[in-house]
């Protein structure tokens, strides 16, 4: 399997050496929670298990809720009820799920842009790097999915919207969105397979969960120097590194503790403040709502959506070299796609000789920036269509495309980095050795 | 690092909540001290019995409620009326239509307590099982979800800002009455006031001018809407008792777990 | 200097003990719910019981009613089928349990089968005791009670079973009347 060096299982009985023999899941589950881990990871390398608690959590809450729903668009809504008046608990399951999507995002987002800041997708992790993108595609897919089943007005008028895209395509987009709705319009064919799919795509995020981490415990887990774990010899390796068993298990859990304080507060006493009233109001595809508005972890990309309109000279020269065939709307389309896909790409633009940016002056301007444009521009996808806000989109999503395009491949150039240290033995000393020099003068400790 | 992420998540957090409601032209909307609010809130049992008395004699005239139960009127959290007073009222106040009555031509019978409410009569007055959910009072400012985030989504305020929001101008346009309204989005609402003070009497004297019985009905219907209101807000109390405790355990096992690695005595 | 370090060793064992404590109990919290939303719902419970306004039933009629999915017999008996059951000797009986959830585990008495004291309702699950058919009703069978045409099971007119493969009596639901004329059939919820 690769990886840094270390101990293994050593089954002892011999009903233990019989079973290793033959499965040796023991031993897969030790390596996995033993995996040694750099010992100066700080606390933006706890989302990882947030992560998997939030996919766990929206697997299992989304599982009883099944037993309860129904995809017919006639039930759908009133099934939705049902689980929030007549099940038991059902109201708190249901904000669960719901908000738990919100929470997946929130730690889907922090532990991209940490990935963003620390290097952590320069070689060797470009392959766990892309792992993470299509797991975050999914992610998209799904929520999307979800939304759509209370088949409220946003979930209804939302679809007809986002399957829109798909119809921007040229040639194909049309029958592209027939395929994807079964009929003309959104109606019962999409609500049955939207609910299909949406049960099925968590187990393929899971599937690639499993190599998201397989990848990165094979090139170990990068940390906040960006300096490698030695690996010449096990005892090297020990210096830099520590189990994750114990040590960063309960420094995670804790984290996750917190994180779900505040996540119980949010269910308990305000689990409508991250949803849209007008999902409460039964699809009537007669009656469009006055403002659609997807939910706020599209936001970002749905504001670079709707900054590229006919009047933007980038589109007008697409539209001119192409004749036609990338009109506004298409060109949108890719925008939006392509927002993602630069930040998959990521890995073969930036031509820092370094990896951390604590250890890039100039970058961390750059990056501050980029985190503040991403906030910006969910604020923009929100705003009615209209100015200033369309020129303020087109600002933000310039730079979005700028940051990854043009500033990361220059800043590897123009920029002169500092030194990192030369092992995280020292970084971890260089914080904690003088504390613990105080700490032994003082033994009543 | 994480300082700086942390607030900026929850910045953007409060923008995506705030943005979430629609733009356009907003009626006005006043904040209101209703006994549900707050993380200690719960309904005022007296006052959602006021609120269906309000509801029974006024507003299911047009509206209906579809997806609330007449059997939940005995709910723990509700109006909590015994079982024989839930069987009365479904049998005094409630028609229901039965499609396996007549040989399966159906027929009116009375309601029984495990049926719904009806669908409403009028087919241009909503279902209001959900209206206190369905309406946001507050947005903003500048679609930065503060003001959701301080005084609450607001979804009963604008009940209650509508029914006493009506100015008495009123104005026929295309054939169809309108009546101006102060908290209605575009001023001018085709719902002619439903309550004007003293249309309701209480057996037990209780104040029913214009304001009160607003009041009684909007409390009513942010029950309708979440009836399992005090339920949610007593696990949600619970869970963050339980999982603050958990927390606080964590934080010190994991100081302990770290000490000697982080203070060697070397 | 080594006893404190044991000290703060056992001190340090307890707290981790307590913390995986602490998340057991948050672990079955968050369980407990995921279990009980498959036990019935609401509305499911609030058909648990029903109402039967019995005033237009005559002597030596019966009326069946649904109930949770299953049919239910309500048989207001004539002199006669009373004292037929009331004369039937305890040792010819198959099935000498009464089969009554409201008088559980009592001899199969007429007494003990019937509604009231003077036995003239008789209320039962109409699902045969052996593979679960609709017996049929007014005075069929050998018995002068009820027949169940699937494998040949005869019952009485107290609902017990004399002749055939079924091994047990009809089933006695739980039922009480609420005033002179209403039956209330299930458990009433709280």
């Amino acid at each position: 399997m690769g990886g840094i060096p270390h101990d293994h299982y050593e089954p002892k009985s011999k009903a233990a050496k019989a079973v290793h023999s033959r499965l040796p899941i023991v031993g897969l589950l030790y390596d996995t929670l033993m995996v040694p881990t750099p010992k100066n990871l700080n606390w933006m390398w706890i989302w990882g298990i947030v992560l998997t608690f939030c996919l766990a959590m929206q697997i299992i809450t989304g599982v009883v809720l099944v037993m309860h729903y129904t995809p017919h668009v006639d039930l759908a809504f009133a099934s939705i009820e049902h689980i929030m008046r007549d099940v038991n608990g059902g109201h708190m399951i249901r904000y669960f799920h719901m908000n738990g999507a919100s929470l997946f995002f929130i730690a889907v987002y922090a532990h991209m842009f940490r990935g963003l800041y620390y290097g952590s997708y320069k070689a060797p992790r470009e392959i766990t790097w892309i792992i993470g993108m299509i797991i975050y595609l999914l992610m998209m897919a799904t929520g999307f999915l979800g939304y759509v089943l209370p088949w409220g007005q946003m979930s209804f008028h939302g679809t007809a919207v986002i399957t829109g895209l798909f119809g921007a395509i040229p040639f194909v987009g049309e029958s592209l969105q027939t395929w994807l709705l079964g009929a003309g319009a959104v109606g019962q064919p999409a609500l049955n397979r939207f609910f299909s799919l949406h049960y099925l795509l968590p187990f393929l995020i899971a599937g690639l969960v499993i190599l998201h981490i397989w990848a990165f415990h094979t090139t170990g887990n990068n940390n906040p120097t960006g300096v490698e774990v030695r690996r010449g010899s096990k005892a090297e390796a020990e210096k830099d590194t520590l189990p994750f068993w114990p040590y960063f298990v309960v420094k995670d859990l804790f984290a996750l503790g917190l994180i779900l304080t505040v996540f119980m507060a949010i269910i308990g006493f305000m689990p409508n403040y991250l949803g849209h009233p007008d999902n409460y109001i039964e699809a009537n595809a007669l009656v469009t709502p006055a403002h659609i508005v997807p939910e706020w972890y599209y936001l970002p990309f749905y504001a670079i959506l709707r900054a590229f309109t006919s009047e933007v000279w980038v589109v007008q020269i697409a539209s001119f070299v192409t004749g036609g065939i990338v009109d506004a709307k298409f060109f949108g389309v890719l925008a939006m796609f392509g927002a993602i896909a630069v930040m998959a790409l990521a890995p073969w633009l930036d031509t820092s000789t370094v990896r951390s940016g604590r250890f890039r002056p100039m970058f961390k301007w750059w990056f501050g920036i980029l985190v503040a444009d991403f906030i910006f521009l969910m604020w923009l996808g929100a705003r009615p269509a209209a100015e200033p806000y369309a020129t303020l989109s087109l600002i933000g999503a310039t730079y979005w495309f700028a940051y990854f395009l043009v500033i990361l491949p220059l800043l590897g150039v123009l920029e002169k980095p500092l030194t990192p240290p030369a092992t995280i033995e020292d970084d971890f000393n260089a914080k904690y050795g003088k504390l613990g020099a105080a700490d032994a003068a003082n033994p009543a400790e | 690092m994480f300082k700086k992420l942390t607030t900026g998540v929850a910045l953007a957090l409060t923008i995506a909540a705030g943005v979430a409601q629609g733009a356009g032209s907003e009626g006005h909307v006043n904040d209101h001290a209703f006994s549900f609010e707050g993380p200690f809130g719960s309904y005022d049992q007296e006052q959602l019995r006021r609120g269906l008395k309000v509801y029974t004699e006024i507003c299911s005239a047009c509206h209906g409620m579809k997806f609330v139960a007449i059997r939940s009127l005995g709910d723990r959290g509700g109006p909590l009326l015994s079982k024989d007073e839930v069987r009365a009222y479904a049998s005094e106040f409630v028609e229901v239509w039965d499609q396996s009555l007549n040989d399966g031509e159906g027929d009116y019978r009375a309601a029984l307590p495990a049926d719904h409410f009806p669908k409403g009569g009028n087919a241009n007055a909503p279902d209001l099982s959900l209206m206190a959910k369905a309406r946001a009072g507050f947005h903003g400012p500048a679609g930065t979800g503060i003001n959701q985030l301080v005084k609450g989504m607001g979804g009963a305020e604008y009940i209650l800002s509508l029914l006493t929001g009506y100015t008495g101008e009123e104005k026929t346009s295309a054939g169809v009455t309108l009546y101006e309204n102060t908290a209605y989005p575009g001023g001018w609402i085709s719902m002619s006031p439903p309550l004007y003070g003293e249309d309701v009497e209480f057996s037990d004297g209780h104040k029913n001018d214009l304001e009160h019985l607003s009041e009684d009905i909007t409390a009513f219907l942010m029950w309708t809407a979440e009836p399992k209101l005090n339920d949610r807000k007593r696990a949600g109390l619970v869970g963050v008792l339980i999982l603050g405790f958990l927390t606080l355990m964590l934080f010190f096992a994991n100081k302990a777990l770290w000490r000697p690695i982080k203070y060697k005595k070397a | 200097m080594a006893h404190t370090d044991e000290h703060e060793g056992t001190r340090r064992d307890f707290l981790y003990y307590a913390t995986a404590g602490a998340g057991a109990v948050a672990a079955g919290a968050a369980v407990w719910p995921l279990v009980n939303q498959m036990n019935p719902s609401a509305d499911v419970l609030a058909l648990a019981s029903i109402r039967v306004d019995l005033a237009d039933v005559e002597p030596g009629t019966q009326i069946t009613v649904l109930w949770q999915g299953k049919p239910v017999f309500i048989r207001r008996r004539t002199d006669s089928e009373i004292q037929a059951a009331r004369a039937v000797n305890m040792d010819e009986l198959i099935d000498g349990n009464d089969r009554n959830d409201n008088k559980p585990d009592l001899p199969a008495t007429d007494e003990n089968r019937t509604l009231d004291e003077s036995g003239e309702w008789l209320v039962m699950l109409g699902v045969c005791t052996h593979l679960g058919c609709v017996p049929l009703g007014d005075g069929a069978g050998e018995f002068g009670g009820w027949f169940c045409p699937c494998h040949g099971s005869h019952y009485d007119t107290a609902g017990r079973i004399r002749k055939g493969p079924a091994p047990e009596n009809l089933l006695v639901p739980v039922a009480r009347f609420d005033g002179e004329t209403e039956l209330v059939i299930g458990k009433e919820n709280a």
